[in-house]
């Protein structure tokens, strides 16, 4: 079987993120990228799955700008097979990125396309469902285990009531959430092999997808601030406060 | 303007969640000038009591049910269709935004060739809304140019519709088959006599402070004095401490509560993100130096392990 891991080239997630002066964007000039947090639970989860046996080789694919590569690399340092970029001017829509993906699953026809539940900079949460949507596939979402059989896939989902579990066929597309595993970190030799890895590049052209955006950004504005309050110096003085000024308890 | 808003629900009793993706759908109408007219879907499997509570929700036009076997379990692949049959009759979708919300409507967005609007905080016209993005550290305002409009409403943002004064018509719909591809195999759902999460009016959370699950118990018996939810950080979830359905942050549960108490969380952005629009918010760390307190209306440096019996012992004082 074939695993492909789709990966999203993000602000890193421990960079404090700003506003650009003309509410045009967020700033991503000169700030450190890195690997969407959850791409990277997906793509360990692959290297299990082969590492155990399910598996014979694990792609990874991102949809994005020329420099997605870096985050194909990481990918591949960490222990992918090959990688494929598909080079857009700006980063495609949810909907957008479901197409181009689904122009891959139909090349190389994996068994399971492992993604992250949504990516830490639009929080959309939609890939992977569409990508099944447009498949005709199963999809299992925001999976926290996942046991792997000769032809189906038994899913844990972290839902909002607590767990449940779906068995799904092959082939099939899975949702990883943030309890999966704990991705391992690239070693020295092979970030050195993963400079050597295959990467194939498509344009959207290439796979006949119109990625045009949907959806037209107005402005993007900083969050209401909230000031920050008093200090109490006991937990007599709280329970006072609670009750006396702020009349919540 | 026609509006559909898909019910969340248990196959018995409606979620609190659907009455705040109505209450977003009247405020729809409400920007256009022209009123909207509402209608719920309650798709699920022997759900007659869902129909029935949402057909007395106050403001719907008709609440349409389909009541078959293969949407007991709400799997994508099998309620999917539903929408994408119904699409026509409406301008815009609603769902709740909360995992069930998040599961099905992009599949059906996928089918439809409509890029879904994730999570919307706020109405600006019937085709403009503003959204979080970056864990709420940006704003975005979105114009949306597809025809028709799928949208997940964050709960938290929007008032919830009355639950009764209304006496909508319930309309039967023809069940759309099982796509024969996902099978649900057993659910461990967390059972608790305090409210829910997302709509208790105060909810006290533990983090890696609290350094083990049996800690838990302190936070539990305050919650039971103030008719409070439990909620955890992520940090807390992934030591063990408590499951996975505590979790407040931007990939858990957002809460917006009157009162939100977080004992021994530190306040990570992507905790910040699911609670900080609460109203009045209480930091208890023992690190002055901790990002919560940016936040919070007030903060009480101290040892949890100390304050919390003397917030107990102050209540019971009162």
């Amino acid at each position: 079987m074939k695993i492909l891991v789709p990966v999203k080239r993000v602000i890193d997630a421990n960079v404090k993120v700003r506003v650009k002066s003309d509410q045009s964007g967020v700033e991503l000039a000169n700030i450190k990228m890195a690997m969407n947090p959850f791409c990277e639970i997906a793509v360990e989860e692959a290297l299990r799955m082969k590492e155990a046996g399910h598996a014979d080789e694990v792609i990874v694919v991102s949809a994005g700008v020329a420099q997605a590569q870096e985050t194909l690399r990481t990918g591949l340092a960490m222990g992918a097979d090959r990688g494929i970029l598909i080079e857009c001017e700006n980063d495609p829509e949810p909907l957008a990125v479901a197409k181009l993906l689904k122009a891959i699953c139909e090349k190389e026809e994996p068994g399971v396309v492992l993604l992250g539940k949504q990516a830490i900079d639009g929080d959309n949460n939609q890939t992977g469902q569409m990508l099944a949507g447009l498949l005709g596939w199963a999809v299992a979402t925001f999976a926290s285990r996942i046991e792997v059989s000769d032809d189906t896939f038994r899913v844990t989902r972290e839902i909002d009531g607590g767990l449940e579990a779906v068995k799904t066929p092959r082939p099939s597309v899975i949702t990883v959430d943030l309890r999966l595993n704990e991705p391992r970190y690239a070693s020295l030799p092979n970030i050195m092999k993963a400079k050597k890895k295959q990467v194939d590049k498509y344009t959207p052209a290439d796979l006949g997808v119109d990625i045009s955006p949907r959806l037209e950004i107005l402005k993007v504005v900083e969050p209401p601030a909230r000031d920050a309050g008093v200090k109490v110096s006991s937990a007599a003085e709280l329970v006072d406060k609670l009750k006396n000024e702020a009349k919540v308890i | 303007m026609s509006i559909l808003v898909i019910a969340e629900h248990d196959n018995q009793e409606l979620k609190p969640a659907t009455y705040n993706a109505i209450g977003a759908a009247l405020q729809i109408g409400l920007s256009a000038g022209e009123g909207a007219e509402v209608d719920v879907l309650v798709v699920g499997s022997d759900c007659k009591p869902v129909a029935e509570a949402a057909a007395a929700a106050d403001g719907i036009r008709t609440v349409r049910v389909a009541d078959s076997a293969e949407y007991a379990n709400f799997i994508a692949e099998n309620v999917a269709p539903l929408i994408v049959n119904l699409v026509s009759e409406y301008t815009h979708i609603l769902v709740p935004a909360t995992t069930f919300g998040k599961n099905i409507l992009p599949r059906a967005a996928a089918l439809l060739d409509v890029q879904q609007i994730s999570d919307i905080s706020s109405v600006v016209s019937d085709d403009t809304f503003i959204r979080p993005i970056y864990a709420g550290n940006a704003m975005a305002t979105v114009k949306s140019s597809d025809s028709v409009k799928l949208v997940t409403v964050r709960t938290t943002s929007f008032e919830a519709s009355a639950d009764s004064g209304g006496s909508a018509a319930i309309e039967a719909l023809d069940a759309t088959g099982d796509a024969g591809l996902s099978v649900f195999d057993g659910a461990e759902i967390s059972s608790s006599e305090r409210p829910e999460l997302t709509s208790a009016d105060i909810v006290i959370s533990g983090g890696r402070g609290m350094q083990s699950g049996e800690n838990f118990a302190m936070l539990e018996r305050i919650a039971d004095k103030l008719g409070a939810a439990v909620g955890a950080s992520r940090a807390a979830v992934d030591a063990g401490y408590v499951p996975n359905d505590y979790q407040v942050g931007q990939t858990g549960k957002v809460v917006a509560p009157n009162l939100y108490i977080a004992v021994g969380i530190s306040g990570a952005i992507q905790h910040l993100a699911g609670m900080k629009d609460s109203k009045v918010i209480v930091a208890i760390n023992k690190d002055d130096e901790a990002p919560i307190f940016q936040v919070a209306d007030y903060g009480l440096v101290a040892d949890l392990f100390e304050a919390i019996p003397e917030f107990e012992a102050a209540l019971d004082n009162d």
